[in-house]
């Protein structure tokens, strides 16, 4: 048996598990990160937009502090965040920011004088104080009172990635990549580490450490039309719940991006309508200002997502032969802006559409963009469930985020999480030592070439996990899309109960050797829909509509009933999750309230 | 539109024993707005689920998806098929270590070249967390941001002449690491560090300007003009390093 051992295990090498990484080699223990891919080409690198801290340094951020940064993410959150995580975070950003520009990063900086910006659509001035020059600058993202989100181009998650990988190699951190980890190694009680495949030869490997820290990024590969990389399948949050005592947090909360393009759903920034873009509909006619009259088109993702499917609704949308879609204007930008400010845009659209969004509109619709469910921990990132497992980043559910995340203010949690949990998980590994049961690495060793032996020879059945895959694709985005109800929540429900059953009858058509692909996806799929099932069962379960998670039978934001966490885990055997629930937050710095767009009713706690 | 396209495809899987190297041929029927990763998982899914391939971003960002395509290394996920003739050839970079068709292993290589050139921030200084950040002109931060946007692909490392011949050779991805670094006033390290790892034949004196890199490079970055200021800088140093002392001063 190939066993290797550390101090710190992430299974991840993205934003947030390098640097808890970094945190415990600067402090002198020994960590491995484990990768699907080279640590550069994890879905951190796609974050084009920025990182929220109020540094306060530009005209547009002046009067930024914490205490409106907290504000603006408690009331993003839908009041559905734990308030101590967001103070945590908020707190701590701009000293995340200030240590990436002193590990490298090129921010952009503060330019003196009189500036144009864009809001609205609309060419402004603003002067930028001469006393400022030089110092990190910040641009405009929806959702947000003052302009705090700290950037380089549009290029900010690649940059940031590339830092952070530098000072990884820097001080020591081991990068192992094309390699998947596929179950814990737990008693119970204790987590001692990961069993990993090796996706160059398909040899299994037993990691054992005396922290474990799942940092996987997002599950946004459970549906079809996903702006994630294809990596992002939630292979951490599988391993989690297939513990049988770890919950994932508010699987339901499913953010959509207003601006994937069609039919590629790549994602274009934020950026773009934060500079001025504008939506239009099939007669080319600027339609948000209609529905929300003062943000328009940077009202938060998920008020924008759900206005633009309103309005394709009602027949507006641009018929494709991919389905309807709306349009993206950055025309009025200009060439040199959209060129070099907005340099990524341009490259996706003539790359991946054959469009110049200098001279034509860019095809875009909604599409599922950000997990703000994950691994539920409290605000050390300690899971639930088990000693010695920790989880930071989008895979988790730290909870800042609540029922919708704010853009700029996810990429900003990797790594203030990371820098957060990463000081945490250093005090565990002082304060500690971890008993590793040798028993407990031999069965979930043996447990996993069990599984891997059933599918190549098609002990349970041979269903293509391919077609499984599919119906999981068909289901998920009939029942748990954007728009919710209880009629096609039910279906959605029994219909993946079904599929559950397919896929527990996989089996490969190929003989599954070495870094085989088909022996990859069908380890994953049952997972897969174990989380669909997560997403969907908790979404019909929670009868009101708070953030992005939108009931049409239920509009109204119920805070006397539902001011609550979902908890999900999953019992041996089950073929739906067993939910609980937990107050959202303790502590209340921010009494409930009305977040101001959207236009939702709301029933008080006191009702 | 309606075309049927030919992929003749490298096969080869170095983890099983009755795998030999060949070339395999695939039919598939051209769809609107298809790239090679809408085709290569269409071959997967329906035809043969154990093509092996590497996507990640599929948005051009990520850098994973670098073969070569009808003789040209490039991105994948860029390759619009209706750019294409009717047959494709696709081969996995030279260079990386084959993990098994179409896949090779960028990690290992690239992380050697970490170490290498001391890809980081070189500073005796230590970070306050109590301290604003130090200053820096937007328009410098601009310009590390140009040679920081490399994606790491290989593209450049399978078209170099030279790093086909001789296993040693840093590569364009180094060279421009390390001139992202020389324009960074953070970081601290001196000409002659600079010297020291890219003065050799395996750094810049090695490089036939041939600049196939450049071509090939998906995210355009300006490698001939990099290579060549690296050139000079490290020439006019050797130079200096057989100056006498009072003769020294700065180019």
């Amino acid at each position: 048996m190939r066993i290797i051992q550390s101090d710190v295990l992430s299974v991840g090498a993205g934003l947030a598990g390098e640097r808890v990484a970094i945190e415990a080699a600067e402090n002198g223990f020994s960590a491995i990160c484990l990768s699907i891919v080279p640590a550069r080409r994890s879905h951190s690198s796609a974050a084009q937009g920025g990182m929220q801290a109020a540094l306060g340094n530009s005209a547009m951020g002046e009067g930024d502090c914490p205490d409106v940064h907290f504000a603006d993410t408690v009331k993003g959150s839908d009041w559905g965040c734990d308030q101590e995580v967001a103070r945590l975070f908020c707190d701590n950003a701009p000293i995340a920011m200030r240590q990436m520009a002193f590990w490298g990063v090129p921010w952009n900086r503060v330019v003196p004088g009189e500036q144009t910006y864009y809001k609205g659509g609309k060419p402004f001035t603003a002067f930028e104080k001469p006393e400022n020059e030089g110092l990190i600058h910040s641009r405009n993202f929806g959702g947000t009172a003052k302009w705090r989100t700290c950037y380089t181009s549009d290029g900010t998650g690649h940059c940031v990635l590339f830092t952070l990988d530098n000072r990884a190699a820097q001080v020591g951190v081991t990068v192992i990549d094309k390699v998947e980890v596929i179950g814990l190694i737990h008693d119970g009680e204790t987590c001692m580490g990961a069993v990993a495949r090796c996706l160059k030869t398909g040899e299994l490997t037993a990691y054992l450490a005396k922290a474990t820290l799942i940092a996987t990024g997002g599950f946004g590969r459970i549906y079809r039309e996903s702006t994630n990389a294809v990596i992002c399948d939630g292979g951490g949050l599988i391993a989690a719940l297939d513990t049988g005592v770890v919950p994932l947090g508010n699987m339901e909360a499913v953010q959509f991006h207003p601006t994937g393009i069609v039919p590629t759903d790549i994602l274009v920034t934020e950026g773009c309508r934060g500079d001025g873009g504008t939506l239009l509909d099939k007669n080319e006619y600027r339609f948000m200002p209609d529905y929300e009259p003062e943000k328009a088109e940077l009202a938060s993702r998920d008020v924008v997502s759900r206005r633009m499917t309103e309005h394709m609704r009602k027949g507006l949308g641009v018929p494709s032969p991919y389905g309807d879609h709306l349009w993206l204007d950055i025309r009025h930008l200009g060439e040199h802006h959209i060129r070099t400010k907005l340099r990524e845009v341009d490259e996706i659209c003539q790359s991946f559409l054959g469009v110049d969004p200098v001279h034509q509109l860019i095809p875009v619709r909604p599409t599922q963009h950000y997990s703000m469910g994950g691994v539920r921990t409290n605000k050390d990132g300690a899971a639930y469930g088990l000693k010695g497992l920790f989880s930071a980043g989008e895979a988790s559910c730290w909870d800042m985020h609540g029922f919708n995340r704010l853009g700029g203010n996810s990429l900003a949690e990797t790594v203030v999480a990371g820098m957060i949990v990463g000081a945490k998980i250093v005090e565990f590994l002082k304060g500690a030592e971890t008993v590793i049961k040798t028993a407990s690495v031999r069965d979930a060793m043996a447990a996993q070439q069990a599984r891997i032996d059933g599918l190549v020879n098609c002990a349970s059945g041979r269903e293509n996990p391919y077609a499984v895959k599919n119906a999981m694709h068909d289901a998920i985005m009939k029942g748990a899309g954007i728009f919710r109800n209880g009629k096609d929540l039910e279906t959605c429900v029994a219909d993946l109960q079904e599929i559950l059953a397919r896929a527990r009858k996989v089996g490969l058509r190929s003989n599954g050797q070495g870094a085989n692909p088909e022996l990859t996806m069908a380890l994953k799929i049952e997972g897969m829909v174990k989380l669909a099932l997560c997403v969907a069962y908790g979404a019909l379960k929670r009868t009101e509509s708070r953030g992005a998670h939108t009931r049409e039978d239920y509009p109204e934001r119920n805070d006397r009933d539902w001011l609550t966490r979902t908890l999900a885990t999953w019992a041996e055997g089950a073929d739906l999750p067993t939910l609980n629930y937990e107050p959202a937050t303790h502590v209340f710095e921010m009494p409930p309230g009305d977040r101001g767009y959207g236009g939702g009713k709301i029933i008080a706690r006191d009702e | 539109m309606a075309r049927t396209l030919t992929f003749n495809i490298f096969r080869y899987n170095p983890a099983d024993s009755a795998s030999r190297p060949r070339m395999d041929r695939f039919e598939l029927p051209e769809t609107e707005r298809m790239t090679l990763f809408i085709a290569l998982n269409k071959i997967r899914e329906d035809i043969d689920p154990t093509l092996m391939f590497d996507f990640c971003c599929r948005a051009g960002i990520c850098g994973a998806c670098a073969m070569v395509i009808n003789g040209r290394p490039g991105l994948a996920c860029h390759t619009k098929t209706k750019d294409m003739p009717d047959e494709i050839t696709l081969m996995p970079l030279p260079v990386f270590k084959l993990v098994g068709d179409l896949s090779v292993d960028t990690g290992t290589w690239f992380r050697g070249m970490y170490q290498k050139v001391e890809s980081w921030v070189h500073t005796d200084k230590v970070f306050d967390p109590a301290a604003k950040e130090e200053r820096m002109d937007n328009a410098l931060a601009e310009q590390i941001y140009e040679l920081d946007r490399c994606i790491e692909c290989g593209c450049c490392v399978a078209a170099c002449g030279t790093a086909l011949m001789r296993e040693d050779f840093l590569g364009a991805v180094a060279l421009n690491r390390l001139a992202r670094f020389i324009l960074d006033p953070r970081d601290e390290r001196t000409e002659k560090d600079y010297f020291d790892i890219v003065g050799t034949d395996e750094g810049i004196f090695g490089c036939m300007g041939l600049l196939a890199c450049e071509d090939v490079c998906p995210k355009h970055i300006p490698l001939q003009e990099q290579l060549g200021k690296l050139r000079r800088k490290m020439a006019l140093a050797s130079i200096k390093n057989m100056l006498p002392q009072f003769l020294k001063k700065d180019f």
